[in-house]
């Protein structure tokens, strides 16, 4: 089977810094690959390059065989790859209903999916648990509710491969259940990479672990592999048995 | 913040379109006249208010896009002998071709600088046409002479120096312009408009190249722009550099403050607003110009979004 996303030696400096260091990754189709490391460990640089937010200073990103790296981040979300920023950012001042119709309305004009704005709307907000709460604007919602109508907005995108950057920062405990069985209902239909602090949701989540540090992949493998590997332990884990 | 259904909105602008039709018929000559400019440069005020409004880029040069329509209509006029429509077409193409270059040049920046670049083209725009005072008639502007802005049709004729062909005249450009407007606005596209203004990094990333978004509400913004410009000149026949100064770039953006950003009838209701302010403190004091800022000073303590933006904030959220 021929990997969804692969990069080769790709690599991102801020002035003297390498955020990203000749970085080499591939996953396959259907996987839920978790992205873990400490602090500044180049993660979200990463999945920028990805997602084309930034550009990289070089190597390449190919996605599904075919050579993105000079796609413009638009351009990147029309093939099917969907970000999810770290730090919520959904259009406070829009409506529920607006924030999810911008992204439908995306695919519809693409010709990825058919039909209203309306049914693609409300079929995002029920499987995110906001079909109630379609008219009020975004910035009313509870912070959890809003990393809610983040990942809703990914799911409109429609996307093979849905970038989510710590979807549950911030998160309750009771929340963060939810979450879980969300990701895993996502995963049936998409390609998940997330990015993920909270220990007990990535090995709950993932199929694989990638683990950066200082801009390089330190480990890769399953969720048992990565626990018992001692480099990951002294580098990350730490205190987590 | 939408409504979902769309008739209330459109019945209000209809309503408001069928008011100023039924004011033909009551108001007194000197209103009448000023009604029917007052009209022409609210246009002027809803182009302006498609792009600072809507997709939030504050421009400080569209006095340009005015005076292409002013100029590309008179000029076509005065020196080629066009017809009234023909010269109408001639300045609305000039502004969208004008407006298409700036728009590609200056928004290659953003925020202060989007001011400053748009500033500094109408500058040029400006000193190009007192340059070529030869054609242009320089800082003395030119007189569209009444014969030439008489619209033929076979038989009869409409003259537009008359006072209710005029009205109307100006009054089927607002109504189109403010209905254009409206039916944009919501749009998708004009979702996408506004989810550039609230956070253009985010619009990006739901797949909408924002660079050809924003090129095309700059040149829609310019063209409605234009098309107030060129019936300014063929309506009341003065073509003028002072409407190429800074000081028409920065009327729009009062017009639209004073009447909210954003609103679909804000304009018109900020350039009528300003307008009588003036016209009337003007009666009474050569210091009118204080009144008008003391009146703009409250407006902003007390309706900082505008006056229909205010509006729509307490009490009517279906306003579009």
């Amino acid at each position: 089977m021929m990997p969804l996303l692969t990069t080769k030696g790709l690599s991102r400096n801020f002035g003297g810094l390498r955020a990203v260091a000749n970085v080499d990754f591939a996953m396959m189709p259907g996987e839920i690959r978790a992205v873990i490391g400490p602090n500044g460990a180049g993660k979200t640089t990463f999945v920028s390059l990805v997602s084309g937010r930034i550009q990289p200073s070089s190597g390449m990103v190919v996605f599904d065989g075919a050579d993105i790296t000079n796609l413009p981040a638009y351009a990147r979300v029309r093939l099917g790859v969907a970000y999810t920023f770290q730090i919520t950012s959904v259009f406070a001042n829009l409506s529920v209903y607006d924030n999810v119709a911008l992204p439908v309305q995306r695919t519809l004009t693409d010709g990825r999916s058919k039909g209203a704005v309306r049914t693609g709307v409300m079929a995002a907000l029920e499987r995110t648990g906001l079909a109630d709460r379609t008219h009020m604007l975004a910035g009313q919602l509870s912070y959890g509710h809003q990393r809610l109508l983040e990942v809703a907005m990914g799911l409109a995108l429609k996307p093979r491969l849905l970038i989510l950057d710590e979807p549950t920062q911030g998160l309750a405990d009771s929340e963060i259940d939810n979450f879980i069985e969300l990701v895993r209902d996502i995963a049936r239909s998409a390609t998940v990479l997330l990015i993920e602090h909270n220990m007990p949701v990535v090995m709950q989540l993932a199929d694989r672990i990638t683990v950066f540090n200082a801009g390089k992949i330190l480990a890769e493998g399953t969720p048992e592999q990565i626990r018992a590997n001692t480099e990951v332990q002294d580098a990350y884990l730490g205190a987590t048995p | 913040m939408k409504d979902a259904s769309p008739a209330k909105p459109y019945a209000l602008h209809l309503g408001v379109i069928a008011l100023l039709f039924a004011l033909s018929f009551v108001l007194p000559d000197y209103h009448h006249g000023l009604l029917a400019r007052i009209m022409v440069l609210a246009v002027f005020a809803m182009g302006y208010n498609m792009l600072f409004g809507y997709v939030g880029l504050l421009s400080l040069g569209h006095a340009m896009f005015f005076s292409a329509g002013l100029y590309g209509a008179g000029l076509a006029v005065i020196h080629l002998g066009w017809s009234v429509p023909a010269a109408f077409a001639a300045g609305i193409l000039c502004g969208a071709a004008l407006s298409l270059v700036i728009g590609v040049l200056a928004l290659r920046t953003s925020g202060v600088a989007f001011m400053i670049v748009t500033m500094m083209f109408a500058q040029v725009f400006y000193l190009v046409i007192l340059y070529f005072a030869s054609w242009t008639g320089g800082d003395q502007g030119m007189v569209v002479p009444q014969p030439a802005r008489v619209l033929g049709f076979g038989a009869t004729s409409l003259d537009l120096t008359n006072p209710t062909v005029r009205y109307m005249s100006a009054l089927a450009l607002f109504s189109t312009v403010l209905l254009v407007t409206l039916a944009v606005v919501r749009s998708r596209y004009g979702r996408v408009l506004v989810a550039i203004r609230e956070n253009e990094e985010r619009t990006k990333m739901l797949g909408y190249d924002t660079f050809s978004n924003k090129l095309a509400a700059v040149v829609i913004s310019g063209t409605i722009c234009a098309a107030s410009g060129a019936a300014y000149a063929l309506l009341f026949g003065y073509v003028g550099s002072s409407f190429a100064s800074v000081q028409y770039s920065i009327l729009p953006l009062l017009w639209v403050l004073l009447g909210g950003a954003a609103t679909t009838l804000g304009p018109m209701i900020g350039t009528l607003f300003m307008y009588y302010i003036v016209d009337i403190t003007s009666g009474y004091t050569s210091a009118y110009l204080l009144i008008v800022g003391i009146a703009l000073i409250l407006l902003v303590l007390f309706f900082p979004k505008g006056i229909l933006g205010t509006i729509r904030q307490r009490w009517l959220g279906w306003l579009p």
